[in-house]
């Protein structure tokens, strides 16, 4: 076994898994100079979290769907029926914890129903989601009379702008602002958050790469492995440092954070994740070793539709309505997302935090049009060239690697 | 003019991690058959997906020449023009086309660009006599056995005015009678001035047709014979691909069979799955006992895989019928789920779509079926599911820079190995196993009958459909012999021969 290969050649050997990261960097460094910096300023950094985090959580689902080698069409309308579900729930006065609950069950059935028609009736996902496209629209305009509903109260409101910020630890300064002295508040919490965040990362990436050592497992070299934990340490860093300058951290922040890292967890170290990659890798050896693929597409399916009904709420919030034609081309966004973040459209290749740098390339790019004032028309064209490109790159590379 | 029509010069081929190819030199005579043999991953695919343009001019160092001049092939189309063709180690037809559409398949001829679907059936007739298939060309390839889809193969190297033809293991899938039909092909192609590359693990199939016979070893080729001058036997060949001696075909057999019956089969039958009134097994009773290695014999299309299958979960079938028991209990299984929870284990004889996760990684592959095993509360311990791969890897020799290769990128044999770790690892109670050594060198066909040796040692039991007639004799403790969806009968280990299992499936009868 090669454990000392130099560092150099572990750059290469890796330098695909990042090439996503890089990508975003760039871009956010192409639009820092478009913009004379306004797209990475604390303000604007934290909205594209917050404007983008409903298209993330069903990148985060579809991405399984994609890996199992499905689609799902219906991700748009299901999130604005369960947004407005979630009004209509809110609005008769049962709280927030209750109407989040209420909300994300009612998506999960959605999503088993489909799942159901999918995996046991065996009709393909492309026609089931299709019709349920249809459906979930034709009920969104069903219970809203074809008009916004506006939640009584301000509290939904608070998921989509609320932020975390621990007043006591908070350090007021003054700074000039176009010739005027203001207070700034700078709130260590986040920060704070992410060196415990950096901390835990570190304690297990140390005795990870231990425990292989010890079992003779080939690790990589020691001088990389050094570089790649200081720089996620440092990009970690960066994000609490940006948020402690503006509000602290969104809560739609720690809902992506939990969302992402849950899933990750399971995709990489469940027996369910390891099955979603089988059945898309190959579904009839799957089921000859013993894989219950029914059921993996099945709760794959429903996990998307409670997926749908967590993206409602945020949207419902965000707008602060829950809007007829909410969630419109969302599944576009989504599917994309997947796809420029490296999944397969032939199943068994794909990653969560793949899915969510291409939510999240789109999202920088949409923003820092929007600031450069941009219209949508021209949005749209850009985002098909990056879909394009990125794809491109990934088979390209693949096939230089010898994967293919 | 030049004697060699091909000649490969320093060939060295290069992927991630692995030189498959070590600068290779290779010459083969025209109008010869020239055998190419070396242990699994010693690179003979390689070398001729090279030859024939799979693996593009600049992906390798070194030289080819054709006919004397240095072939410059950037995709296999190019090489078709020079008239080679090559017959992959896994069939490559189109299944849902019929075999006239197969033949010409990328290459009709038509000067308006309308097809004359008449003129190439009556053209296909022809070839098909020449290869000696007896088929009407409008049958649907997939309805076929893999005997006849290798003739179509072959039919359709030659529909393109072949001059050499390559074959990548063209026998592994076929039984006794079936490769003999093909050998006499091959050899009649000789007569007709087409040079012939043939690779192949079956040692006594390259001592019938090779003019002259080349081993790889490790990507090197460490020597070359004319069978005509020297004296070449089976032992030197072995001795060139394995670098010792070996002095036995199979391990010494000592374990004991046990009087108890562990399964118990009673009037088994199987329905097509898309012609639910077709019965491809019909009234099949066996049984088998703890510490027993059985094998099913009988050509091809006899039923034996589609009786396991269906045994195995109703994994092939439209429905079935009959009786399953184990340990005297009576059982039914709907899924392969089923059957593998009560310690059954499957491997099945088409590694590639129903073995295999071709884009996972090796230790990926050997560890899906047994992920409860390797887990605690759903979460796997990677350490140990890395532990296990790794330990397979060394015990079957599967040859891989690291068990996080792919699998699509290892070579046929190896990729076999890995399905047989898969399904050990499970540790089945009853380990069916459909073609253990398909495709698998002499040494690790060894490996494999002590595995399956040790198995039964321990008290586990073995079924072993095979089409390699020696390897039912030489393994087994009993021969049930199948022909048309039918057992036709069993032998017993000491009295079976290879003639009494063939006419035991034609007639039923031992004499
Ligand atoms: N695309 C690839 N990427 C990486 N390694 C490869 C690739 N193709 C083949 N190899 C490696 O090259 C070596 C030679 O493979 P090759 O398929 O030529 O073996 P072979 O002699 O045909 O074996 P077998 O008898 O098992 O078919 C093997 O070690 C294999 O793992
Ligand atoms: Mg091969």
């Amino acid at each position: 076994m090669n454990k000392s290969n130099s560092f150099t050649d572990a750059v290469k050997a890796n330098l695909r898994n990042y090439s996503m990261f890089i990508m975003l960097g760039i871009i956010m460094l192409g639009f820092a100079i478009l913009t004379n910096g306004v797209n990475v300023s604390s303000r604007n950094f934290t909205n594209i979290f917050v404007q983008n985090s409903y298209i993330l959580v069903l990148a985060v689902g579809m991405v399984m769907v994609i890996i199992i080698g499905n689609i799902d069409l219906s991700v748009g309308s299901v999130a604005a029926f369960t947004g407005a579900i979630s009004v209509i729930v809110y609005n008769a006065g049962v709280g927030m914890f209750f109407t989040i609950i209420i909300t994300i069950i009612c998506g999960l059935i959605i999503g088993a129903f489909q799942g159901y028609w999918i995996a046991y009736v065996k009709i393909p996902a492309f026609i089931v989601t299709l019709a349920g496209m249809l459906l979930f629209r034709g009920l969104t305009y069903i219970i809203t009379n074809v008009t916004p509903i506006t939640p009584k109260l301000d509290s939904f409101k608070q998921i989509a702008i609320g932020t975390i910020s621990g007043n006591i630890f908070t350090i007021t300064r003054m700074v000039e602002k176009r010739g005027k002295m203001v207070e700034q508040n700078f709130y260590l919490l986040p920060v704070i958050i992410a060196i415990i965040a950096i901390a835990i990362m570190l304690y297990f990436a140390f005795s990870e790469r231990n425990k292989k050592i010890k079992n003779d497992f080939s690790v990589k070299p020691l001088s990389y492995f050094i570089t790649e934990q200081v720089v996620i340490s440092v990009l970690i860093l960066i994000i609490g440092i940006q948020f402690a300058n503006y509000r602290g951290i969104p809560e739609v922040f720690i809902l992506l954070a939990i969302t992402i890292g849950i899933f990750t967890f399971i995709t990489k170290n469940t027996i369910f994740g390891r099955y979603i990659y089988a059945v898309g890798g190959n579904s009839r050896s799957a089921k000859l070793s013993g894989i219950n693929s029914e059921k993996v597409t099945f709760f794959v399916h429903m996990i998307m539709g409670g997926l749908c009904g967590v993206s409602g709420i945020l949207f419902t919030a965000y707008m602060n309505s829950a809007l007829p034609d909410a969630g419109n081309l969302f599944e576009l966004d989504a599917i994309a997302a997947s796809f420029i973040g490296g999944a397969s459209a032939s199943g068994g290749i794909g990653t969560i935090i793949g899915a969510i740098m291409g939510g999240l390339i789109m999202g920088v790019i949409n923003n820092g049009m929007s600031l450069m004032n941009i219209g949508a028309n021209w949005q749209y064209v850009v985002k098909a060239l990056v879909l394009l490109f990125a794809v491109w790159y990934d088979i390209y590379t693949r096939k230089k690697s010898g994967m293919v | 003019m030049n004697e060699y029509i091909l000649e490969v010069k320093n060939l060295t081929k290069i992927f991630p991690g692995v030189k498959a190819l070590d600068s290779v030199n290779f010459k083969i005579k025209k109008g010869e058959i020239h055998c190419l043999c070396g242990e699994n991953g010693a690179g003979k695919s390689t070398l001729m997906n090279v030859v024939s343009g799979v693996y593009p001019h600049d992906s390798y160092e070194g030289k080819v020449f054709l006919h004397g001049k240095e072939t410059n092939y950037k995709t296999v189309k190019d090489s078709e023009q020079d008239n080679l063709a090559i017959i992959h180690q896994e069939l490559a037809l189109s299944p849902y086309l019929s075999i006239y559409e197969n033949i010409f398949l990328g290459h009709i001829k038509s000067k308006t660009g309308i097809i004359n679907w008449k003129q190439l059936i009556i053209d296909s007739k022809k070839l098909l006599k020449k290869v000696g298939l007896n088929e009407n060309p409008e049958t649907i390839v997939s309805k076929m056995g893999v005997g006849k889809q290798q003739l179509v193969e072959i039919a359709r190297a030659l529909s393109k005015n072949v001059e050499l033809l390559i074959l990548d293991e063209p026998t592994s899938s076929l039984n006794d009678v079936e490769s003999e039909q093909l050998l006499q092909l091959i050899l009649e192609l000789k007569k007709e001035g087409i040079t012939c590359i043939m690779i192949s693990h079956k040692l006594n199939e390259v001592m019938e047709v090779a003019d002259s016979i080349t081993i790889l070893r490790d990507g090197q080729t460490i020597c070359s014979y004319d069978c005509h001058n020297e004296n070449i036997t089976e032992e030197i060949i072995i001795q060139g691909m394995v670098g010792r001696d070996m002095t036995h075909r199979y391990p010494e057999q000592d374990h004991k069979v046990s009087s108890d019956t562990i399964m118990e089969v009673k009037n088994w039958s199987v329905y097509h799955p898309e012609y639910p009134d077709l019965a491809v097994v019909k009234n099949a009773s066996f049984n088998l006992k703890k510490g027993e290695i059985l094998a099913f014999c009988g050509p091809m299309g006899a039923g034996r895989t589609e009786l396991m299958m269906s045994i195995f979960g109703k994994a092939y079938g439209s429905h079935c019928s009959g009786e399953l028991y184990i340990k005297g209990e009576k059982r039914e299984y709907h899924t392969p789920k089923d059957a593998i929870t009560d310690g059954l284990g499957y491997v099945s004889e088409d590694r590639k779509e129903l073995g295999l996760i071709l884009i996972q990684s090796v230790r990926q592959n050997i560890s899906n079926s047994s992920l409860k095993k390797l887990s605690k509360l759903g979460v796997i311990d990677k350490h140990k599911e890395l532990e296990e791969a790794n330990n397979f890897k060394k015990s079957l020799n599967i040859k891989t820079p690291t068990v996080e290769q792919t699998v699509k990128n290892l070579s046929g044999g190896n990729q076999q190995k890995v399905v047989l770790s898969r399904c050990l690892l499970a540790e089945p109670e009853i380990f069916i196993v459909d073609e253990p050594t398909r495709g698998i060198d002499v040494g690790a066909k060894y490996e494999i009958y002590c595995i399956l040796e040790d198995l039964v040692k321990q008290g586990k039991s073995v079924i072993m459909v095979t089409s390699e007639m020696p390897e039912a004799i030489g393994m087994a403790d009993r021969i049930y012999v199948m022909n048309e969806g039918k057992i036709k009968g069993q032998l017993l280990k000491g009295d079976a021969t290879q003639e009494k299992i063939m006419t035991m499936a034609l007639t039923g009868k031992k004499e």
